[in-house]
């Protein structure tokens, strides 16, 4: 039985972690290790209600700071794991070996950036709090124009913040809609019409060939040879696992820390979070899943999974998540592919309140709402019991 | 145990609602609804679960 826990990784899935532990019980030391100088914070708002102005930092606490006393931390912030010997079961923080006897790897991600803007000022990107008032501080100046490169879940919800606070926006995707890869076509050209009607400047199935400017941007061009003068410009083109630091620690590394049906690394190794690429048995498949509500459920589920030699059940969710953009929320559950066939189920697309279902070789793969979230959760509960494609297409029959 | 649900952060997920159902139901009009305001004892672990995975922290259990 392990007596100490070492949790890498200070945000959504390693404080749930820690959590998790405490509330079984769990009595042995718990360190909590994370680079960020802040105290764990939530990162959905930082694209919206933090960005807008409407809330202040503090708001986005993860935990109070009082309930955060009872939990008695090992909290080390502004402190990075910089090497791993699984071998040894060594850690460097810093550089400063320490042994641990359980380990849960949250390192998350960090954003690509686009090559040639290293060190430009007026170019961000959006993942950190203080990326987030740093991107607000610019909005407040009055830019001329904010051009945000990526029209995925972060760009199109920062254009959504931006254009709300009068700032004039075009979005760029190289897709011939946004949000595209994920939800198809037929859906991500309902989300250009949300944006186009809320005066979003949408540029779809262009990219950026060059971002003029020296020290301070000043222009983008295109590939269809536009150029957009601008002085602000948020890239939004995903994001890489951050296991850099596991170079040659002894586990596998391909696009994520490699785990097991158990989120399990190696020996008294687990990993959580964007970071971990577990096989997920619902899928037959090695999966990294960058969506909050991974990280809230694979957290405790792999904190505990250091204290057991065999846990009773396989971590096995069905993906969620959700977006809002302007007075829209987006919700999918399931993993839709690009050959699957897309049924409207419920309401109309016209109306942007819709219920959209997935499915191929007769199952039901995955649900879309815009503004329908009792229909994706009552969707969710399909794609987990494995519902047919007939089936699912029973049950949404009654839904009007 | 009360079930308390701030309102004005409530965006109606609905993860409550899949968890519980007999507790939490969102409806056509896209708002939440407490069906039972005060779960038995024997529900806590589901509805710590559901404070737990609310996207938006706005649901409470007061004791």
């Amino acid at each position: 039985m392990r007596k100490s826990i070492t949790i890498v990784g200070a945000s959504l899935a390693g404080l749930r972690g820690a959590e998790a532990l405490r509330r079984d019980g769990f009595n042995g030391p718990i360190s909590l290790i994370g680079d960020e100088p802040h105290a764990p914070y939530d990162r959905p708002p930082l694209s919206k209600k933090i960005l807008a102005g409407d809330w202040e930092a503090d708001r986005a606490a993860l935990t109070p700071a009082e309930r955060f006393a009872d939990l008695n931390l090992d909290l080390r912030l502004g402190s990075r794991a910089t090497k791993l010997n699984v071998d040894s079961q060594t850690l460097w923080v810093d550089g400063e070996p320490e042994a641990y006897q359980g380990l849960l790897i949250a390192t998350g991600a960090r954003c690509r950036t686009l090559p040639g803007t290293e060190g430009m000022n007026g170019v961000h990107t959006l993942r950190s709090l203080n990326d987030c008032l740093a991107i607000r501080t610019a909005l407040e100046a009055g830019p001329r124009r904010l051009v945000v490169v990526g029209a995925g879940f972060i760009g199109a919800e920062v254009a959504a913040t931006a254009v709300g606070r009068g700032v004039l926006t075009t979005l760029i995707e190289s897709l011939a809609a946004p949000l595209e890869r994920v939800v198809g076509n037929m859906v991500g050209e309902v989300v250009a019409e949300v944006h186009r009607s809320n005066g979003v400047d949408l540029r779809c199935g262009v990219g950026v060939t060059a971002v003029h400017g020296r020290e301070q941007i000043e222009a983008v061009e295109l590939t269809d040879g536009t150029i957009i003068e601008t002085d602000l410009l948020v890239v939004g083109i995903g994001v890489l696992p951050n296991t850099e630091w596991l170079e040659g620690s002894g586990l596998t590394i391909e696009n994520g820390v490699v785990c097991d049906e158990t989120c399990l690394a190696a020996p008294g190794v687990t990993a959580a979070g964007d970071v971990a690429r577990w096989l997920n048995p619902r899928y037959g498949e090695l999966m990294r899943v960058e969506h909050w509500d991974n990280a809230v459920e694979q957290g405790p589920y792999a904190a505990r999974r250091l204290l057991v030699d065999q846990p009773a059940d396989p971590f096995t969710p069905v993906p969620w998540f959700w977006s809002d953009q302007f007075d829209r929320k987006i919700q999918l559950a399931g993993r839709p592919s690009p050959d699957d066939e897309i049924q409207v189920v419920n309401g109309s697309t016209e109306e942007h309140r819709f219920a959209a279902f997935y499915g191929s070789h007769g199952k039901l793969r995955a649900v879309f709402g815009m503004n329908r979230p009792r229909q994706v959760m009552q969707g969710k509960n399909l794609l987990a019991q494995g519902a047919s494609w007939q089936e699912a297409l029973a049950v949404a029959a009654a839904w009007e | 145990m009360r079930i308390v649900v701030d309102y004005d952060l409530c965006e109606s997920n609905a993860i409550c609602m899949d968890l519980a159902p007999d507790v939490f139901e969102v409806r056509d009009d896209d708002f939440l609804y407490v069906l039972n305001e005060t779960p038995s004892d024997d529900r806590r672990e589901v509805m710590e679960d559901a404070v737990r995975r609310c996207p938006k922290q706005a649901i409470a259990l007061e004791d």
